[in-house]
């Protein structure tokens, strides 16, 4: 079944980057993937407009859960991997055409989680690749399941008596490895998440932006939130947007503080570039991070 | 110009890979086949090429996908407990129908086995390690010239039928140094992929060909919108739950190797037309067992031997022909019997006695070695 939308009534501003034919699409009511997601196709248009990027040079790249699904609707080159496996793709996308600019769009589960070895090596190289996680606190699509980001205490469909593990904080481990790039955000600050992107999208190294997002239909209405604008309400009370004074300073705590902003912002030459200090590849010249860079 | 050269068969296979137009190597360090990495990270950036190590065999697989769909032609390497790590997006490149190419050297298992120590305990694991019914090819050499022949071959067949492609060796084979005839980039003919058709927005990433039932590939960058989608999908690359879309998925992808099937399935038959008793061998247990062939038929024994170079597909027919006079089959594998399973299953309706030699060992034996695990086995020629 084909669902056809006027185009006049409803045109949408990021719809050229957009299946229009797949939707609707999966996503609950109430959640906060389309923000995470619309903030990234806005800050395409825009870069595009400014001439910085090019469409035909992003390679949108996702892994499993629900935020993975992102890839089925965006109209961009892009994968739909494994459970965890989108960030080694990703950069095999990039060592098999240097000029094609990766972008890897996930969900906490596959790249905390189950993908974490390969998160933490591509920051450890500062491998030139921008990393959108989108943190929902669960696994969302398999049914509510303990994630590395579930906070202490929450009851989860894995833990009935409550989550007895301490929650990983993935920016801040990034941060940890060396990455060119940090920031976290929450689906409450769309404009900042877009701002976020823009700025790390022409940039080498490897750049990682944290989006907290709210399930409402799994993780929310398991603990105890009847609508998507209690949890709503309840994440933005913790989150914090703040300079913090070291990595020990940021926090990720349900009870106290999530804090958010920008933890690292730093530009120094990515994988692609060291590899080039070594050996001199034809397309060395023309890597967009180097252009980028030179800016 | 073709060029003589006393190599290994890890370096043949590193050398044949850089004839074909290798672009990106991506592994993970593991016995026996380290030593093709080490010797490509040497090579290949003279060639213009990037060998990149992944921190797991799980990243060098996915990343390896990723390559191919940026346009590199590109290959991993590695042995039975880093290959059970790529199992699941072996799966993935068969479905999204990518043309890696992995060099796959048997070494002694299960699980850590004796590292150092050969073995051809993983005929199954290099056709069904994945979940889910897929297809891949898999070609066995017995010596380094095949080596370095099979792996041109695996990227010729790589590309051209979009299927992964594996060279299954061992650790005899990746160590033994023989002489190789061996070629420069641009002299041997490799495949390439076939371009879109049809213009961005209508061209179907998965639609295939009819006479072939291969897609053209888009590569990344070029203006295609090409969804790589690892769930069941139509021809635009579209998830879909229909079963009709799916089982017609699901066929294609085993079809379009089998309809193939001329270009794929090779074997090699010795002494085997006038034999009354076939003697069916790979890989470099294949090389004892032509010698015990030899030895035998200095006896005045009617003895053959039939020796797969593919195993997956096998070349059935080859095998029939092969084993028409002979009045019994002996299988000697490295293994309880794996290829032995295949073997009696394609010559039941021929009613030949096939019996098993199992060889388990680390080690490779020598003509007479295995003439006493035929006796061991009860087996006498
Ligand atoms: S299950 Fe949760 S994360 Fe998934 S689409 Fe629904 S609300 Fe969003």
């Amino acid at each position: 079944m084909t669902i056809q939308v006027p185009k006049t009534a409803l045109s949408h501003r990021v719809e050229d980057l957009l299946r229009t034919e797949r939707l609707p699409h999966v996503w609950c009511p109430g959640c906060g993937i389309g923000i995470v997601l619309q903030a990234f196709l806005r800050a395409v248009k825009d870069l595009e407009a400014k001439g910085v990027i090019n469409r035909n040079q992003l390679v949108f790249v996702t892994g499993i859960g629900c935020t993975g699904r992102a890839s089925g609707y965006v109209r961009l080159d892009g994968a739909h991997t494994p459970h965890g496996r989108p960030i080694a793709y990703a950069y095999g996308v990039k060592l098999g055409n240097p000029k094609l600019v990766p972008v890897v769009f996930s969900g906490d589960g596959d790249l905390a989680g189950i993908g974490g070895n390969h998160l933490l090596h591509a920051a450890r190289r500062n491998f030139d690749l921008l990393v959108i996680m989108v943190n929902n606190l669960n696994y969302a699509l398999t049914g509510g399941q303990l994630a590395p980001t579930t906070p202490r205490g929450v009851y989860s469909t894995t833990t009935p008596k409550g989550n007895p593990e301490r929650p990983l904080d993935a920016a801040r481990l990034v941060a940890a490895l060396g990455a060119n790039y940090v920031a976290r955000w929450s689906i409450h600050y769309p404009v900042h998440i877009e701002e976020s992107i823009k700025k790390a999208l022409p940039r080498r190294g490897f750049r990682f932006i944290e989006v907290l997002s709210i399930c409402p239909e799994i993780f929310g209405r398991h603990i105890g939130f009847r609508t998507p604008a209690e949890l709503y309400e309840r994440l933005r009370k913790i989150s914090k947007v703040r300079k913090p004074k070291s990595l020990e300073d940021i926090k990720y705590d349900w009870d106290e503080e999530i804090t958010l902003g920008v933890f690292v912002d730093k530009d120094e030459p990515g994988y692609m570039e060291s590899l080039c200090e070594r050996y001199n590849y034809s397309w060395c010249d023309e890597l967009p991070e180097k252009r980028w860079a030179r800016k | 110009m073709a060029r003589r050269e006393f190599l290994t068969g890890n370096e043949a296979m590193a050398e044949a890979a850089i004839a074909a137009g290798l672009k990106v190597f991506i592994g993970y360090p593991i016995t026996p086949a380290s030593d093709l990495f080490e010797y490509l990270a040497e090579k290949l950036p003279e060639h213009g090429g990037i060998v990149f190590q992944g921190e797991d065999e799980i990243a060098s697989i996915n990343a390896l996908v990723g390559a191919v769909y940026a346009g590199a032609k590109a290959m991993t390497a590695t042995s039975g407990p880093g290959f059970s790590l790529m199992a699941e997006s072996l799966g993935l490149a068969a479905m999204v129908e990518a043309p890696i190419v992995i060099v796959y050297n048997m070494r002694t298992g299960p699980s850590t086995g004796i590292a150092t120590g050969t073995g051809q305990g993983d005929v199954m694991q290099s056709r069904w390690a994945s979940h889910g019914h897929y297809m891949d090819v898999v070609y066995a050499p017995w010596s380094v010239q095949e080596a370095y022949n099979l792996v041109i071959k695996a990227f010729d067949t790589a590309w051209r039928l979009r299927v992964p492609t594996i060279v299954l060796g061992d650790t005899i084979l990746a160590h033994t140094r023989e002489l190789v005839v061996a070629y420069e980039p641009g002299e041997v003919k490799v495949a390439d992929r076939k371009p879109p058709r049809e213009p961005p927005g209508q061209f179907k990433p998965f639609k295939p060909d009819p006479d072939d039932l291969v897609p053209p590939m888009a590569f990344y960058g070029e203006g295609y919108a090409v969804l790589v989608e690892s769930l069941a999908h139509d021809e635009r690359g579209y998830y879909t739950t229909n079963p009709k879309v799916y089982e017609a998925l699901v066929r294609r992808l085993e079809e379009k190797v089998m309809k193939n099937k001329h270009l794929v399935a090779q074997s090699d038959s010795r002494m085997a037309e006038d034999a009354e008793t076939l003697i069916v061998a790979f890989g470099t247990l294949a090389r004892s067992a032509l010698a015990l062939v030899k030895d035998l038929r200095k006896q005045g024994k009617k003895v053959g031997l039939w020796r797969p170079v593919s195993i997956w597909p096998l070349d059935e027919e080859g095998l029939v022909k092969a084993a028409e006079k002979a009045s019994r089959v002996i299988v000697a594998e490295m293994n309880l019997g794996q290829l032995y399973r295949e073997v009696a299953r394609i010559l039941a309706p021929l009613g030949k006695k096939v019996e098993l030699v199992p060889v388990l060992s680390p080690e490779l034996p020598g003509p007479d070695e295995l003439l006493d695990y035929f006796e061991k086995a009860g087996v006498r020629i």
